[in-house]
């Protein structure tokens, strides 16, 4: 049914922490990996050996320049995959029922055997988090390995999304967001986690936390005035102007 | 948005279709024997052919049928109930006219009804979706109904209403695009708040998330160079409005009439296949393609 639960009883998703990701892309190949052998259709390759491969891949990795106004460009690795938004566009749009959000946990799912591959959910999703999947002809979409988090077969440390379990860095978090006590909410809490794009008013369960404040090495106009460093007279160049040969050199090369 | 050809052909055809048939039911022309059924078929090819297009981009047309069942929230499973009680209602109210030579007048009036229902079901399919802004504006079903009910009157032989719709479409038209050339920048979408990094300084896409190309930049990320742009507008107000309003008021003669006919559609498909490739949807954002 593709009207949206009031409420759920759990929000599971993910806190991404924009500050640890170091671009690996660990968690886009572990993702292939569960989830082409696992739940569902596989995620195809088209030429995968070709000149122009394609594919379908349900977590990208993006990267981004952010240029503050004075000091270094910063680089920042950008993991997206389905939010698991509350008011999820790409449900009510589907025609067919395939796609719906579980009232026990949160997910949205897209029942595969439903789907006629319209694409309209892709289109009303405006994090670019479904493909529609070139061989099968239906739309794939993270699922937050759902046959991971509730499967007893696995050791308890595994019942966790393939990408959460394979993060070597630990920059992705899982658990229930609808829960104020639990430590993925701990977290967007005291690190201040957004929504992307609030303004399309999809109420996205996924945070990401922002990149802490660098450092300020580079300027030495942050240091506070009269702070006494004991070391600085050591630290004085030592050289302010060439002597000896290079001394020469320098003289006779500004004569030229 | 990637300009598929099976959508471009349903809409426009389909939106024909549905025009000529909301005309019909009106009663205007009001034809029975074999010329009725001439119209009913010429209004049938259209609307049907335009529909049975539009399951070619599906990725499993043979699970069609499962489209009427989200009525509730879904305009295109409303589309999928309203096109076909269209359909069978202008087909009984056809027969009528056809075989009997009977005008069941108010059976008439609920199929045009339901036909112009229908192309508004279809005008929201793209009007509801809040990740395009171009087309999300009532200007959206608005024009779509002034193209739909100006080219049903252009085939229903309606030369009076059909000089009156043509501009009453061709102003929305233009009203549509010059909104739509500001739709993405005054929707409070950018880069600062897909990635929500606006904060630390200013966002530049670095690196896309691999190589080659995907399922996203395949359908969502299609760029316009601007002047081929400006260069199908015009030819699409030529064609589309000016050119079918220049030939009606010719004398009339069939050929005329043909030929504003087919002049409206090659000048609606460009308008059509504009309408999807200039849409940005802010997916693109996180590409760094818009």
């Amino acid at each position: 049914m593709t009207q949206l639960p009031d409420r759920t009883e759990k929000k599971l998703g993910l806190v991404i922490d924009l500050d640890t990701c170091v671009g690996c892309h660990a968690c886009v190949v572990s993702c292939k990996g569960w989830n082409t052998e696992n739940y569902g259709a596989p995620l195809s390759d088209q030429d995968p050996y070709g000149s122009a491969p394609t594919g379908t891949f349900l977590n990208r990795v993006h990267s981004y320049e952010v240029q503050p106004e004075q000091g270094t460009a910063q680089l920042i690795h950008f993991p997206k995959s389905c939010l698991h938004c509350e008011d999820a566009p790409c449900v009510t749009v589907c025609p067919t029922g395939a796609s719906y959000k579980r009232v026990e946990d949160g997910i949205v799912l897209v029942n595969e055997t439903d789907c006629i591959g319209c694409g309209l959910c892709a289109w009303a999703c405006p994090y670019g988090a479904r493909e529609l999947d070139a061989a099968e002809g239906v739309m794939k979409k993270c699922t937050l390995c759902v046959d991971r988090i509730y499967n007893e077969n696995l050791p308890e440390e595994d019942r966790v999304p393939a990408c959460v379990r394979t993060c070597p860095a630990g920059a992705r978090h899982f658990g229930d967001l609808g829960d104020p006590d639990s430590d993925v909410s701990q977290l967007v809490e005291a690190r201040g986690g957004v929504d992307l794009m609030p303004e399309q008013g999809t109420k996205p369960v996924n945070k990401y936390l922002p990149p802490r404040p660098k450092d300020q090495m580079d300027r030495p106009a942050a240091q506070p005035e009269g702070d006494i460093d004991v070391l600085a007279p050591f630290l004085k160049p030592v050289a302010e102007e060439p002597k000896g040969f290079i001394g020469w050199l320098d003289k006779a090369l500004e004569k030229l | 948005m990637h300009p598929a050809p099976s959508v471009i052909i349903f809409t426009t055809l389909s939106g024909l279709g549905f025009g000529l048939l909301v005309w019909l039911g009106m009663g205007f022309p009001f034809v029975t024997g074999w010329v009725a059924f001439a119209f009913f078929a010429i209004a049938y090819a259209l609307a049907v052919g335009g529909l049975m297009a539009s399951t070619f981009h599906l990725g499993h047309p043979e699970r069609a049928l499962k489209a009427f069942t989200q009525w509730r929230t879904s305009w295109l499973s409303r589309e999928a109930w309203v096109s076909v009680a269209a359909l069978i209602v202008m087909a009984l109210y056809g027969a009528g006219l056809v075989f009997l030579g009977a005008k069941w007048t108010a059976l008439g009036w609920l199929g045009a009804a339901l036909s112009l229902l229908t192309v508004y079901c279809t005008s929201m399919i793209y009007g509801q979706l809040k990740t395009v802004p171009r087309w999300k504006t009532p200007l959206t079903p608005a024009l779509m109904l002034a193209i739909a009910l100006a080219g049903g009157a252009l085939l229903a032989g309606q030369a009076l209403a059909a000089l009156i719709l043509l501009p009453v479409a061709a102003v929305l038209q233009v009203l549509w695009w010059v909104r739509g050339d500001m739709a993405l920048s005054r929707s409070g979408t950018d880069m600062a708040s897909a990635t929500q990094l606006g904060d630390i300084g200013a966002v530049r896409a670095f690196e896309p998330p691999h190589t080659g190309t995907n399922y996203l930049l395949r359908e969502f990320v299609h760029v316009v160079g601007r002047r081929h742009s400006i260069k199908l507008r015009i030819i699409a107000l030529i064609l589309g409005y000016a050119l079918p309003v220049v030939l009606l008021l010719a004398p009339f003669t069939h050929l005329m009439a043909f030929l504003a006919v087919v002049s409206h559609l090659a000048g609606i498909a460009a308008s059509r296949w504009l309408f999807f490739a200039e849409a940005e949807h802010v997916v693109g954002l996180y590409y760094g393609k818009r």
